[in-house]
């Protein structure tokens, strides 16, 4: 853990002059064989389901290929020394959700959600195309940190106005297109920490008042990042959005600890967090009804109203047993409503069983590493700040709607990155994996090169 | 820095590793609980996935599988529900199984590992066999003639065949509709508040579940008891018997229904049904001796399958000498199912010995492989068999010039005892009409049918109601099938030995039910599970033909 020669210095740093390898072949084959993965769920969902490959199957590889294909040219021209790991993992998972997806919309003919799905992914991808060939220069965030706040919390506020949907007000609709625009705030809250956080470490690490063992920051520093973070959250208390508003805390104390290293904000973050969460749990009905049925799950069977959404939940996971039902096989769909979105995991569960879904755990993990990896290769505190957020995002999120949908935790509404039915989401997340590949590629280019990026290559001061 | 994103990166593994447990604690450890959860649908997804195995009954099912497009998708269906209900029983998906349905339906289900091309293969497949099919010993026109007979009048017959304890007919009726209980919704709902409602209780399998007083049926099994054990030695002979007879102990008379009963012989007794005498010997015989006859005909058993549960029929083992008297001519607290005194009258027709009544035959996979065959097996000695050969004269005498004249098959040997059970409270109700009987083609060596009619019968005048006028024709038409059925399959074995050295069923086993079916028809294919039953009924029409010729 100790750093060598008791500096900073990144560890996957390269020596100057050594030729670092770029590894797009490697990326490419990874690719093809997300691809490849994908069009087998495809097919074999169609012969579990009719007996046949599905017509379009042929139709649904290519153009995944193509998409897949689209990314790595972008990719290979515009961040040639980028992860290789990144892209294929996201499309993997991509791929698999709109299997399961379309696996789902075969039970529920009046309810189809693969196309729509499959239109987001791309509009997903071709995102992640313009921010990787568009953003030069991660470090170009870095001057638009309260532009993304402004934006963050306009998004956060707008779905005020409108309707609620199933309880919760975080839905914009207009025409047939509905949009959750909390989802991209969290990019943009991500940014600004960073940003914020940044500019501001010898402040928050070093100056302020000792008040017991703790060292606190000035008000001056500290008071807008809170006052931000207090402002967001009470958005989403309003909005009956506590999966995301658990995110945002928990990503406000990973990046405030990384960046400060103060493990007494830690304590006070997690006891604010308890605190909250209890006060919020016994008062909001909404919240209450969600805790008490991750305590007992199947209260309402005794009561004779049948298994809850949770209960159901449940159920699929154990009747994957081990190695699972097989693809179009399990009965997933029993749980009703979310079942394609929150409860997307639930199908993974029964029908690729605990096999499956360890390996699914393992992609996220493998992703969330890549993303803590190239924050730990990086050299400016932006990069490495914004690089842990994006991964911890992913991570957080990951975290809070699979344990909750397997009785871990209590239940809060949230997508499963990549693999739930929902177009904010996955668009969301190819956002935030273009920025790590942006991120990742800074972080291994050769030195000379970052100096060919335009912008003169930052010595950082008082490190 | 890096120290601290090491440790958040160490957070983020700490998290994953709580999910991987969690995972493993859902799907490893609570999985065999949460899959057992009653609330939990896939059980019933899985059971009702694949169509049902079907229940045959002369080479045709009776049952079938109907694809509903729902959640439990294949429901079960029924060809000629009512009358084949005390035999199939419904299988529905809200209210569970009875009788066949019940009996067998790990292996109707698809459950039976035994149904499995391999040991533990649906367990490593996690597949399920299709349903396999139970073939019934029930005998289609037996049936139906039978049903017809008691058109809808509250009652049961029972026909066996003594010699192998085959259960040929079993009908109880008023009957229903089995199909409509089958799904699930609403209007399965109705159906069943309607049908458990019913003052008819058309759901009641009264051939095996509901008990009556055998009344004067029961005197086979007190002269059976007053033979063996030696009180009577000469069924000829007359009877130290007064009429009028007053209740050992009472003041009580017991009136007689027949003219000339007193001092009169066994074989008179029978023919002409005296109270008075058959309760007399009943006394003499002693408690002791008639509960112990009883219960060697199949009395006061609990744990008779057939295999579907039979109710115990009774007769006390503590009374009085006026019960004992009231319980030797079927009243006081005697009762019997119906298959109850078929029984008896197939203990007198096979020489005093009861074989253990059976309902299956076989049942086979889908494809039609056997899986397991009842073998014939001896259920009880009820008497000896010098017993056994007077009392099938004096039966006999009761059909060509007595009680049971209404039964009378020409061209055979029958044998019948008639009953008129008082019951009710102060025996107000109207009674029962009972008829037991059996028959035996000239030409053969063994009777081919022994039967057991009860009727209700609420609806007729109460001077109408007799075992000889309600029970006995419909004891005679089933008996007619049964001889005519037995001739046919006699024919089939041609130069084999005569019937007397046979010692072959009536129905040969290899090609089921063919050459039970009538000859004008047809060996139909299943109404909808049509590929195992053909295989099954094309040998048999072949066979048939040849029978023919």
């Amino acid at each position: 853990m100790t750093a060598p020669r008791g500096t900073d210095a990144p560890p996957d740093a390269p020596p100057p002059g050594v030729r670092v390898p770029k590894r797009r072949g490697v990326e490419l084959v990874l690719l093809l064989g997300a691809v490849l993965i994908s069009v087998c769920g495809y097919a074999e969902v169609g012969l579990a389901h009719d007996g046949a490959v599905p017509p379009d199957a042929a139709r649904y590889g290519a153009g995944l290929g193509l998409l897949a294909l689209l990314a790595h040219l972008a990719v290979r021209f515009r961040a040639p020394y980028a992860d290789p790991l990144l892209l294929p993992i996201a499309l993997l998972l991509n791929g698999l959700g709109l299997v399961l997806i379309y696996r789902l919309d075969l039970e529920t003919p009046r309810d189809q959600a693969a196309t729509t799905q499959l239109v987001w992914s791309t509009l997903g991808v071709a995102l992640f195309i313009v921010v990787v060939v568009l953003l030069r220069d991660h470090r170009a965030l870095r001057g638009y940190a309260y532009v993304s706040v402004a934006a963050a919390l306009a998004l956060m506020i707008l779905p005020i106005f409108f309707p609620a949907v199933n309880g919760a007000r975080i839905w914009i609709r207009i025409g047939g297109l509905s949009f959750q625009p909390g989802e991209f705030a969290k990019i943009l809250l991500a940014v600004f920490f960073a940003a914020y956080l940044s500019a501001n470490l010898s402040a928050l690490a070093y100056a302020g008042r000792r008040i017991w063992r703790f060292q606190f920051p000035t008000w001056r520093v500290l008071g807008p990042i809170v006052a931000i973070w207090l402002l967001s959250v009470g958005v989403l208390v309003l909005e009956r959005d506590l999966g995301t508003s658990l995110l945002f805390f928990g990503l406000f104390v990973i990046m405030l600890y990384v960046a400060t290293g103060r493990t007494g904000w830690i304590a006070i973050g997690l006891l604010l967090a308890a605190a909250g969460a209890f006060l919020i749990g016994s008062v909001e009905p909404h919240v209450h009804s969600r805790v008490e049925d991750w305590l007992d799950p199947y209260a309402s069977i005794r009561a004779g109203d049948g298994p809850g959404q949770l209960a159901q939940s449940l159920f699929a996971f154990a009747a994957g047993g081990m190695l699972g039902a097989g693809l179009g096989m399990g009965h997933s769909v029993l749980i009703g409503f979310a079942a394609k979105s929150d409860f997307i995991l639930a199908t993974a569960g029964e029908e690729l069983g605990l096999v499956g879904l360890t390996a699914l755990f393992l992609l996220y993990a493998l992703f969330v590493a890549r993303g803590y990896r190239a924050g730990l290769s990086l050299r400016d505190p932006f990069g490495r700040l914004l690089a842990v957020g994006l991964a911890s995002i992913v991570a957080l999120q990951v975290f809070v709607i699979a344990g909750g949908v397997m009785g871990l935790i209590p239940l809060t509404g949230m997508a499963m990155p990549f693999l739930a039915q929902g177009g904010s989401s996955v668009v969301t997340n190819w956002v935030i994996v273009a920025l790590l590949v942006r991120v990742s590629d800074s972080a291994r280019a050769p030195q000379p090169e970052a100096s060919d990026t335009g912008e003169p290559a930052r010595v950082e001061a008082g490190r | 820095m890096i120290r601290y994103i090491r440790r958040a990166a160490a957070l983020c593994l700490l998290l994953l590793v709580a999910l991987l447990v969690n995972a493993a604690r859902v799907m490893l450890v609570e999985a065999g609980e949460l899959d057992a959860n009653p609330a939990n649908r896939r059980t019933a997804i899985a059971r009702w996935s694949e169509p049902r195995g079907d229940v045959v009954v002369d080479g045709k099912p009776v049952t079938g599988s109907r694809d509903s497009g729902q959640q439990l998708r294949w429901e079960r269906t029924y060809r000629r529900g009512p009358l084949y209900a005390p035999v199939t029983g419904y299988a529905s998906q809200t209210y569970g199984t009875t009788m066949i349905e019940h009996a067998e339906d790990p292996l109707l289900s698809g459950a039976d590992p035994m149904l499995a091309p391999l040991p533990l293969w649906n367990d490593l497949t996690r597949g399920r066999s299709p349903g396999g099919d139970v073939v019934t010993t029930i005998r289609a026109p037996m049936q139906e003639a039978a049903y017809r007979g008691l058109d809808g009048k509250r009652g049961a017959v029972v026909a066996l065949e003594p010699s192998s304890g085959r259960i040929l007919t079993l009908v109880s009726s008023p009957s229903y509709e089995p199909g409509v209980l089958s799904g699930t919704g609403p209007d399965v709902k109705d159906a069943w508040t309607r049908l458990t409602t019913s003052p008819n209780q058309p759901m009641l399998n009264r051939a095996l579940r509901q008990t009556y007083p055998p009344g004067s049926t029961f005197k086979i099994v007190t002269a059976a008891a007053a033979l063996d054990a030696g009180v009577v030695r000469d069924v000829d002979a007359p009877t130290d018997t007064p009429d009028p007879f007053v209740l050992p102990g009472t003041r009580q008379v017991l009136p007689n229904a027949a003219r000339g009963c007193e001092d009169a012989s066994l074989a008179y007794a029978l023919q002409w049904s005296c109270n008075t005498v058959m309760a007399g010997l009943g006394v003499d015989v002693g408690l002791e001796v008639m509960a112990e006859t009883a219960e060697r005909f199949g009395f006061d058993d609990t744990t008779l399958r057939v295999p579907s549960w039979v109710a115990r029929s009774n007769f006390d083992h503590d009374m009085s000498p006026d019960q004992l008297a009231l319980s030797s001519i079927g009243q006081f607290n005697t009762t019997a199912t119906p298959l109850q005194m078929a029984m008896v009258a197939a203990a007198v027709a096979n020489t005093g010995e009861i074989a253990r009544p059976y309902l299956v035959d076989r049942t086979t996979t889908s494809g039609g492989t056997t899986v397991d065959r009842t073998p014939r097996r001896s259920h009880r000695q009820a008497m000896s068999p010098s017993t056994a050969l007077q009392l099938q004269r004096l039966m006999v005498k009761a059909v060509e010039e007595g009680t049971g004249a209404n039964a009378a098959i020409p061209g055979a040997r029958v044998g019948g005892k008639t009953g008129t059970a008082q019951h009710g409270l102060g025996n107000t109700g109207t009674p029962y009409a009972w008829f037991i009987a059996w028959a035996q083609a000239e030409d053969s060596g063994r009777p081919a049918v022994a039967v057991a009619v009860v009727v209700e019968d609420a609806e007729a005048s109460r001077t109408d109601i007799s075992g000889g006028g309600s029970a006995a024709p419909i004891a005679r038409d089933v008996m007619r099938e049964a001889l005519r059925l037995e001739a046919e399959s006699r024919g089939a074995p041609g130069p084999r030995g005569g019937p007397a050295a046979t010692a072959s069923p009536p129905v040969p086993a290899v090609p089921r039910g063919a050459p039970g079916t009538r000859p004008s028809a047809a060996p139909a294919p299943a109404a909808s599970r049509g590929a195992p039953a053909v295989p099954r009924g094309a040998p048999g029409g072949r066979e048939r033909t040849r029978a023919e010729d």
